[in-house]
């Protein structure tokens, strides 16, 4: 499934690679930034404040990071790593994990200076932000020569997904709960490599197309115009759907086709809530439909709520035209529905 | 303390003077943080909280809850919801392992869109955590 995802092996070649080297921090540890830091935390720990303070533990990246004027000791392999995610249209970053260690406290007066290294780079990641990858950098922190804590930060880099309408479905789009690095791979990918596939991935109203093959193709094109063909075993008369070569009952490769009649009942389906598909908007149902004819096939129930949906329920064919180049077969609820 | 204790809850109210706060003194300038237009146009519907001050509130929280004579050893977090100006973040914790004077606490932070942060804290208490 990830045999197309060509940027990674790209990207994975600059694990091991240095992110900055013989950094330092901007300001030495010092009085007004741990008391700014405090302020806005809302922490009134007696350990940070007085002659004998130290700095608050947590507060161990706030002394390396570049502020407004940037990094000065960024190394180039990391900047080629962020440009090879910029290209490919990952241009928003999160931040996702932080892990410290702390070796011993910092002081005012202690000069900060560090050592971060790629790590990791991820596969591409399906989120609920977007298509991405996750890149981890360790960072050693020193001062005076002696090491002081270390720093390991997951960051996703990732194409910003288009917003929904609502502005509920929007506040769960963001839900970054998939920006945990569990999320499974994105499965509509393409062939025609990652930067195609993170730009089909933006475009929220373009399904997947269906995989016509031989062997298919005769039931794609009567959906082109609006005919559900059911094979039928030229020997023993079996139906049979989706499309094979040969009749499972009796083994025989010759075969013509019936037309169905368009009426069918809800055999089973699933409620889709995650992960998101771009041209999907999760909850939705997806269901296997039973033809009078007696064969099975999963498609849409249309214009019918996905709590709605429920085994049994009798619907009808219709085709659905959703582009120039994709027409589906799709089902909608019968007279007597619930 | 033992294993298993659970730790006083702690409400932050997730003010955008906080956020933006919280950004700065971290010297955090990236847009999302401070910009409520360029957050939208990365796809969030408002600016949102940044990790080092979660990773700040969550110190706070344990020394809050241990005394200032506890030291944090470790603390490793990972973020899911984001916090929204408005909303409201739980932290909770729980004592997982308590070995001499090192205790192992485990955090969590839910907000009004789910769990914002998940974590692992280690610290120690030199005048011991047993009794």
């Amino acid at each position: 499934m990830d045999d197309d995802d060509h940027l990674h092996l790209r990207l994975k070649a600059y694990e091991g690679r240095p992110a900055a080297v013989s950094g330092a921090g901007r300001d030495p540890v010092n009085a007004p930034m741990i008391r700014h830091w405090c302020e806005a935390m809302g922490d009134a720990n007696p350990a940070y404040t007085g002659p004998g303070a130290i700095a608050p533990p947590t507060m161990l990246q706030a002394w390396i990071m570049g502020g407004l004027s940037g990094h000065a000791a960024r190394a180039q392999a990391y900047d080629e790593l962020l440009a090879l995610l910029d290209e490919a249209g990952c241009t928003a970053v999160v931040a996702t994990d932080c892990e410290q260690e702390y070796a011993r406290p910092l002081r005012p007066g202690d000069e900060v200076a560090f050592d971060t290294v790629i790590e990791s780079v991820s596969r591409r990641k399906t989120t609920k932000l977007g298509v991405g990858y996750f890149v981890t950098t360790r960072t050693e922190i020193r001062a005076g020569g002696t090491l002081v804590g270390t720093h390991r930060f997951r960051i996703l880099k990732y194409a910003p997904a288009a917003r929904e309408p609502h502005p509920e479905a929007a506040e769960a789009a963001t839900t970054a709960t998939a920006a945990t690095g569990n999320t499974p791979a994105n499965g509509t990918a393409t062939r025609n490599g990652t930067a195609t596939a993170v730009t089909e991935a933006r475009q929220p109203e373009l399904r997947p197309r269906p995989v016509v093959n031989r062997d298919n193709a005769g039931f794609w094109a009567g959906v082109r115009d609006h005919r559900f063909l059911i094979q039928r075993c030229a020997v023993c008369d079996t139906l049979r759907f989706p499309w094979l070569p040969g009749c499972n009952a009796c083994g025989s490769a010759e075969w013509d086709t019936v037309d169905a009649g368009g009426e069918g009942t809800v055999f089973s389906y699933v409620v889709m809530h995650h992960p998101p598909f771009p041209a999907f908007s999760p909850p939705y149902a997806v269901g296997l439909i039973e033809l009078a004819e007696g064969v099975r096939v999963i498609s849409d129930v249309v214009d019918v709520p996905y709590d709605k949906v429920r085994i049994g329920m009798p619907v009808a064919l219709e085709f659905r035209v959703y582009d120039d180049e994709l027409t589906l077969p799709v089902f909608r609820a019968r007279e007597g529905a619930a | 303390m033992k294993a298993g204790d659970e730790l006083p809850p702690l409400e932050i109210a997730v003010t955008r003077t906080l956020i933006v706060a919280g950004a700065l003194a971290s010297r955090d300038y990236q847009d999302v943080h401070h910009d409520p237009e360029l957050a939208r146009r990365k796809g969030s519907p408002d600016i949102f909280m940044n990790i080092l001050t979660t990773n700040g509130l969550v110190g706070r929280y344990l020394t809050d809850c241990f005394g200032p004579a506890a030291v944090l050893r470790k603390v490793a977090i990972r973020l899911g919801a984001p916090n929204y100006p408005g909303d409201v973040m739980v932290l909770r914790g729980r004592v997982e392992e308590v070995d001499g004077d090192t205790a192992v606490v485990r955090v969590t932070g839910d907000n009004g869109v789910g769990r914002h942060v998940t974590g692992t804290v280690t610290l120690t208490l030199p005048t011991g955590i047993g009794e």
